[in-house]
C-alpha cells in the first residue's frame, strides 16, 4: 500500500513539473518579456539592466530551475494589473471556484443517480428511453449554452432566480447546472451498466431469495457496489469542472480563478495566467491522487499491494 | 423482426443510430455543415458581415415583425443571422477537420512508436501523455491564448495540443498487442523494414478505431472551439464563428433571445449529428469494441 502510495506521488509530481515546463516554455514563446515592461523608448541598456535584473540573460536551464524553485514557493512573480502575488490573488478566489464545481458535482449526482438506478431496473422502460435521449443530447450541447439559456428562461423571463455574481444559495443554481450539465449522460449510462451487472450476481439473487424487500436490494446493496465505477468518473469529472468552471464564471459573472485568469488573458498580466494554469494542474493531480487512493475504502476488494 | 417495426417519428429514427440502421439524419445535418462551410458566400442569402441599422434586430420570420428576407432575424448590427451560422460553419468545419487530421496523425505516429518499440520509448511517451492530460486542457487554452497570435492557426494548435493524448493512448493499446501478433512478428522475422511495418502492418489495424474517434470528436472540438470564441480567445472579430456570435448574443440577451438561440442550436446539431455518426460506425466496424 505505502508502496503503491509512493508511486502515484511520485507520478503526480513528474505531472506537475512537467506542467511547469510546459508554462516555462510558453512564456518564452511570447517573446521578450522585457519588451512588455519597458516603456517604447527605452534604451538597449535599459533592456540589458532589465533582463539582468530578472536573470533572463542566464542560460535556458538555469532560468527553469530558478522558474521551478520560485514556483514550488508559489512564486511566479507579480501581478501586472494588480501589483500583487499572482498566485495569492487566484487563492483568494479558488473557494468560489471549489464552491461552484461542488455544486456542479451535486446536481450531476442528483440527476444521474436516480436515472441510472431506475433505467436500470425498469430496463427500456419510459424512464430508460428519456434518459438515453437526454443522454444524447447532453454530450451535444456545450454547457455554456445551456447557461446562456438558462440566463434567458430563468432569469430574464421568469425571474426565478439571478443571473449574475456570487452570494447565496439562489445565486448557485443556474451555475451549477450549466457546469453540472455535462457528465450527467456519462455517469447515467456508468452507474446503469454497472448495475444491470449487480443486479443480475449472485448475491442480489441471493437477497432475493431470502426475501428482503426489493427496494432494500436496489438502493442499499447493489447501489453501493455499482457506485465504485462512478467514484473513479467522479474524480475525472469533478477536476473536469475545474477547468470547465472557467468558461462557465465568465457566462455567470463569478468571481473565481477562472474568470481572473480570462481577465489577465485580455490585459497580458502573464504571472496571472502562469499562476492559473500550474493552480488547475496541482488540483487537478490533488484530485486524482485523493480519488486512487480511496478505491481500497469504497471497495474492499481492491488493496494496494 | 426489424421489418416489423412499424416507421417511427423522427426521434426515433434519429435513435436508430443505436440499434444499428444508417443515420440519415446525422449525417445529411454533416454535410450540410460541409456544403455550407464549401459553398458558404455562394449559397448565404446575405453577405455575413453586410451591415444594415435599420432592420437592427429584426425577429425571425415566424414572429412578428420577422421578414422572410432575414428568416432567423437579424443581430442588433442588422446582420442576418442565417447567414452568419452559414459563415460560421466554415470556420467550425475548418478547424475541426485540421485538429483532428494533425492531432490524430501525430497521436497515432507516437501511440504506434510507443506500443511498438516499448521500453525507453514507450516510458518517454507514455509520461508525455500523462503530463498532457493532467494540464486541464481549457486553463491551457488561456496559456496559449495569452501569448500566441489569435486566430484558426492558434486555435487549431491548441486542439491539437490536448487531443493528441486520445489518439496515442488509443493506439498504443492496440499495438501493444498487435505487436505480439503472427503476422507482425513473420514481417519482422522476413526482413521487413520498420517503416513498412509501420505502414503496412500497423496502419491499416488502427484505422478504423482511429475513424470512430475522429468522428466522435468532431462534434467535441467544435464545441471547444466554440467555447474559446465565446471567450473571445479564439477566432477574433471581423471573422465570423458561432462562439462569437454567442459572445456578441450575450448582451442583448433580455431584447433579443434569437442571438444566442440559432448559433447554439448549430453548435448543437453540429455535434449531435457526429457523436450518432460515430456511434455508428463504431458498432458497424467493430461491434466488439463498444466501449471506446
Amino acid at each position: 500500500m505505502s508502496g503503491y502510495i509512493a508511486r502515484r506521488l511520485l507520478q503526480g509530481v513528474v505531472a506537475i513539473v512537467g506542467a511547469l515546463l510546459i508554462v516555462f516554455v510558453a512564456q518564452r514563446l511570447s517573446g521578450d518579456p522585457v519588451a512588455l515592461m519597458l516603456p517604447m523608448d527605452a534604451t538597449e541598456e535599459d533592456f540589458a539592466a532589465m533582463r539582468q535584473a530578472l536573470g533572463l540573460d542566464r542560460p535556458l536551464p538555469v532560468q527553469f530551475v530558478v522558474f521551478i524553485a520560485n514556483a514550488v514557493q508559489g512564486d511566479f512573480g507579480d501581478s501586472y494589473q494588480w501589483q500583487a502575488p499572482a498566485m495569492a490573488l487566484l487563492l483568494e478566489r479558488l473557494p468560489a471556484t471549489l464552491e461552484l464545481a461542488l455544486a456542479g458535482l451535486v446536481f450531476a449526482l442528483l440527476l444521474a443517480v436516480p436515472l441510472g438506478v431506475i433505467s436500470a431496473v425498469h430496463r427500456g422502460g419510459l424512464v430508460d428511453r428519456v434518459a438515453k435521449i437526454f443522454a444524447m443530447l447532453g454530450q451535444a450541447v456545450p454547457g455554456f449554452w445551456i447557461g446562456l439559456l438558462l440566463i434567458l428562461f430563468i432569469a430574464v423571463e421568469l425571474q426565478w432566480l439571478p443571473a449574475f455574481g456570487r452570494g447565496g444559495f439562489a445565486n448557485l443554481v443556474l451555475p451549477a447546472i450549466a457546469l453540472g450539465w455535462y457528465p450527467v449522460a456519462a455517469m447515467t449510462r456508468t452507474l446503469r451498466s454497472s448495475m444491470l451487472d449487480i443486479l443480475d450476481s449472485d448475491y442480489v439473487r441471493m437477497e432475493r431469495a431470502i426475501g428482503l424487500p426489493e427496494r432494500w436490494i436496489v438502493w442499499r446493496f447493489a447501489l453501493r457496489n455499482a457506485f465504485v465505477p462512478l467514484v473513479t468518473m467522479i474524480g475525472v469529472y469533478f477536476a473536469n469542472m475545474l477547468g470547465g468552471a472557467f468558461v462557465i464564471e465568465v457566462v455567470f459573472a463569478w468571481p473565481g480563478v477562472g474568470r481572473a485568469v480570462v481577465d489577465a488573458v485580455f490585459a497580458r498580466d502573464f504571472p496571472v495566467v502562469q499562476a492559473g494554469v500550474v493552480l488547475a494542474a496541482v488540483v487537478f493531480v490533488v484530485v486524482n491522487l485523493i480519488v486512487d487512493l480511496s478505491y481500497g475504502f469504497i471497495d474492499p476488494r481492491i488493496r494496494h499491494g | 423482426m426489424a421489418e416489423a417495426v412499424l416507421p417511427r417519428p423522427w426521434l426515433g429514427r434519429l435513435l436508430r443510430a443505436r440499434e444499428g440502421g444508417f443515420p440519415y439524419i446525422a449525417a445529411s445535418v454533416l454535410a450540410l455543415v460541409l456544403v455550407c462551410a464549401l459553398l458558404g458566400p455562394w449559397i448565404s442569402p446575405h453577405d455575413a458581415g453586410r451591415i444594415a441599422l435599420s432592420e437592427a434586430m429584426t425577429p425571425p420570420a415566424w414572429l412578428e415583425g420577422g421578414s422572410m428576407s432575414h428568416v432567423l432575424g437579424t443581430d442588433n448590427l442588422g446582420r442576418d443571422i442565417l447567414s452568419r451560422i452559414i459563415a460560421g460553419a466554415r470556420v467550425s468545419a475548418n478547424v475541426a477537420l485540421y485538429a483532428i487530421v494533425l492531432s490524430g496523425f501525430i497521436g497515432a505516429v507516437l501511440g504506434m512508436a510507443a506500443g511498438y518499440f516499448g521500453g525507453v520509448v514507450d516510458a518517454l511517451i507514455s509520461r508525455l501523455i500523462d503530463v498532457q492530460m493532467s494540464v486541464p486542457s481549457i486553463p491551457l487554452a488561456m496559456l496559449f491564448a495569452a501569448v500566441l497570435p489569435p486566430g484558426e492557426a492558434m486555435v487549431i494548435f491548441i486542439i491539437v495540443l490536448s487531443y493528441w493524448t486520445w489518439y496515442a493512448r488509443l493506439v498504443r493499446g492496440e499495438v501493444l498487442s498487435l505487436r505480439e501478433r503472427d503476422f507482425v512478428k513473420l514481417a519482422k522475422v522476413a526482413g521487413v523494414g520498420t517503416p513498412t511495418v509501420f505502414y503496412r502492418h500497423l496502419a491499416p489495424n488502427v484505422l478504423n478505431m482511429l475513424l470512430v474517434l475522429a468522428t466522435l470528436q468532431f462534434g467535441s472540438v467544435i464545441v471547444f472551439e466554440a467555447g474559446l470564441s465565446f471567450l473571445g480567445l479564439g477566432i477574433q472579430p471581423p471573422n465570423v464563428s458561432w462562439g462569437g456570435m454567442l459572445a456578441d448574443g450575450r448582451n442583448f440577451i433580455e431584447v433579443a433571445w434569437w442571438l444566442i438561440t440559432m448559433p447554439g442550436l448549430a453548435i448543437m446539431a453540429a455535434c449531435l449529428a457526429s457523436n450518432l455518426l460515430g456511434d455508428w460506425l463504431r458498432d458497424t466496424l467493430d461491434p466488439v469494441r463498444r466501449q471506446l
